[in-house]
């Protein structure tokens, strides 16, 4: 009973920390731009898919994981030079603008590697460790420590520098914050490049337990809009919160209820948050000024 | 002004001449024979429709230089659904209407071939499909005919050798995908004619990235004897990696869906001692040579191989192998290219050896393979040995 559980929690967890770096990305794009970003999830694609390329022509893992960090992040500067200088564009033209990113991602993906699913090796080992009667892979404690690491750096970049100072400015206000002198263009870049570079580790990380190909960004993505939806867009603390509870009601529901269900249950609970707390569960209550 | 007019005048002449030449090869019969094609070359199913159309153009290729087939060219006319049916119907419509072919193969996936089947039937055009589903030919409809196996052939197959070993009792997980879902409901209506019990039944999205929550619901189930997981795609891979890390001890049984080397890659080591159904052809070399089918598989093998890379085959390329050669056997048996003839000429198919097996068709059968074309397999050492 109690190793069921523990099964299914881990489970859970697992999926909830890559939903979490998804949301995490989906949310400093939105801070610092208003824009949702569509093309979060081929960021996810792009990191996968590159280290296992790069790791295939002969690179050492270390190495190519670095290879696949690099371009998903230029991948990302593309798309904020491309995107964001249409000026007085208005938000919904630049989301559609990241849809199409978000395609010619993936069709680049088809072109430049293949259609085939690939995997990596686990970074230690395969044999699961047994703990309170669960297996568990080794992969899934890299996936949850990294993801607490990321966590915590960015939160120490947040408030403990300068730079992560003038990204929260600019999201609270960004017309304030070059008053001020913050280099918006520079955050803008800077949040661009972060969210892409999230994005590609929880790829790697992802990739020895589910492989991947040029499509996985699909619902990688939406599930990470999810998490940061019901987290409250924008919070770091809500994306983390909204991706792991996405993770837990998946495998809880699919272990307790039944399979054929998770995915309904979890789009069900997040409409019902939703529903009640409009701005998700750590989002800002913002009022209008009339 | 004059001038002018005229020259304009010419201008228009010269656009209408340009339309008319431009539209000349669409037309011109010039003595080629038709075959049109919808295969699903990119997209989720492009893991079948890629192979499918790289072996129908490579054998017509082969076909055209020895001569064609009654003495008339093969013509390849090819559209790429993306397995997606509306896709299929239109290409298909485009086919029959415009490219007005003598025959179609194609229909990568079971969802798109069904949904132009009334189409074919309407037009009267045999219809030779790659897709695994019964539907296609139970009941049968009269101009529609198919090369690949059916889910319940596999499924039959799987519990005739579990019988052998004494299961009874078993836990199902199938994908949600066409594929699966299809072949559950085959395995579970065959299930009883071998005595065996589904006491679990789990399910997966075919996007899905983990499936122990359902695995661990299976194991918690007493008395299972065996886990049976229908299912194509990465699905499978990513279930045979969750039982190993749950440490079931009974065996895995995997379905004809991930019979490619690619399932072994993904699922590494934990893929060892899986059993599953598969077409001679994966196991070409390891065939006894008093096998009747093994100079077939083994020269498409070669063939394919030779111009696509080492272990680039698979069993979904082999199909469409089998119904190009019905199809061309059929025509220079009648000597004909006419839709009637060549209908009633694959019907009349015997004894055709194909990589999926001997082929039998009859106005009642038009699929004709016996449960003789399924080997069953287990993955030993990383690659595939013969089980029986």
């Amino acid at each position: 009973m109690l190793a069921e559980l523990v099964q299914f929690l881990f489970a859970g967890l697992t999926a909830g920390a890559i939903y979490a770096l998804v949301g995490l990305g989906f949310g400093l794009i939105y801070n610092a731009s208003h824009v949702i970003n569509f093309a979060q999830g081929e960021f996810v694609m792009l990191g996968g898919m590159t280290t296992v390329f790069a790791a295939a022509a002969g690179l050492p893992l270390a190495a190519a994981v670095a290879v696949a960090i690099l371009v998903t992040v230029a991948a990302g500067l593309a798309l904020e030079m491309v995107a964001v200088p249409t000026r007085n564009a208005s938000v919904v033209t630049l989301i559609i603008i990241t849809i199409g990113a978000s395609i010619s991602y993936r069709g680049a993906a088809q072109a430049f590697f293949d259609k085939q699913f690939h995997t990596l090796p686990s970074f230690s080992g395969e044999d699961p460790i047994d703990f309170l009667g669960a297996a568990i892979l080794p992969q899934t404690l890299w996936v949850l420590g990294i993801t607490v690491l990321i966590v915590i750096a960015l939160q120490l970049f947040f408030h403990r520098t300068l730079l992560g100072k003038a990204v929260l400015a600019t999201s609270h206000n960004r017309l304030a914050a070059r008053l001020v002198g913050i280099n918006v263009q520079l955050v803008l870049l800077l949040s661009f490049g972060l969210s892409a570079a999230l994005g590609a580790i929880a790829g790697v990380l992802i990739t020895p337990i589910t492989s991947t190909n040029f499509e996985v960004g699909i619902m990688l993505g939406l599930k990470g809009f999810c998490a940061a939806i019901l987290g409250g867009l924008g919070s770091g603390v809500g994306a983390v919160v909204g991706g792991l509870l996405v993770g837990l009601i998946e495998a809880f529901g699919a272990g307790y209820i039944s399979s054929e269900y998770k995915d309904a249950m979890a789009f069900g609970i997040i409409l019902l948050v939703l529903f009640f707390m409009p701005s998700g569960l750590f989002g800002k209550r913002t009022t209008e000024r009339v | 002004m004059r001038r002018r007019l005229m020259r304009a005048l010419g201008m228009i002449a010269l656009a209408l001449g340009m339309v008319i030449v431009g539209r000349g090869p669409l037309y011109a019969a010039d003595g080629s024979i038709r075959i049109g094609s919808f295969l699903a070359v990119t997209g989720p199913a492009s893991f079948l429709g890629d192979p499918e159309l790289k072996t129908l153009q490579m054998y017509i290729e082969l076909i055209n230089t020895d001569g064609g087939v009654n003495g008339r060219q093969l013509e390849l006319i090819h559209y790429d659904s993306q397995a997606n049916p509306k896709n299929a119907v239109g290409f298909v419509k485009r086919l029959i209407d415009q490219d007005e072919v003598d025959i179609i193969i194609g229909g990568s996936a079971s969802g798109e071939t069904l949904a132009v089947m009334p189409l074919v039937d309407k037009a009267e055009v045999p219809f030779i499909s790659l897709a695994g589903s019964i539907k296609i030919i139970d009941p049968v409809q009269k101009w529609v005919f198919k090369t690949p196996h059916t889910d319940r052939m596999a499924c039959q197959k799987i519990f005739e050798h579990m019988q052998g070993e004494g299961i009874q009792r078993i836990g199902m997980i199938s994908g949600t995908g066409g594929f699966g879902k299809s072949m559950q409901g085959q395995c579970q209506e065959v299930a009883g004619d071998y005595g065996i019990e589904i006491l679990a039944d789990e399910t997966y999205g075919p996007k899905d990235t983990d499936m122990t929550a359902q695995l661990t619901k299976i194991k918690g189930t007493e008395g299972i004897q065996a886990v049976l997981n229908p299912g194509f795609g990465q699905g499978p891979a990513i279930v045979t990696k969750n039982f190993r890390q749950l440490g079931f001890e009974v065996p895995m049984y995997q379905s004809h869906g991930v019979a490619s080397k690619k399932y072994i890659e993904l699922a590494g080591e934990a893929a060892e001692g899986v059993r599953l159904p598969a077409a001679a052809l994966l196991v070409a070399d390891k065939l006894p040579d008093t096998d009747r089918q093994k100079p077939v598989v083994v020269a498409y093998k070669q063939a394919f191989e030779d111009r696509h890379g080492a272990g680039s085959v698979s069993t979904f390329g082999g199909h469409a192998y089998d119904a190009l050669f019905m199809a061309v056997e059929a025509m220079q048996r009648c000597q004909c290219s006419d839709a009637a003839g060549v209908r009633d000429e694959l019907e009349k198919t015997a004894g055709f050896m194909g990589t999926a097996g001997e082929v039998t068709m009859s106005p009642e059968d038009h699929l004709g393979l016996g449960l003789s074309a399924f080997r069953m397999l287990e993955v030993k050492g990383g690659d595939w040995a013969l089980l029986d």
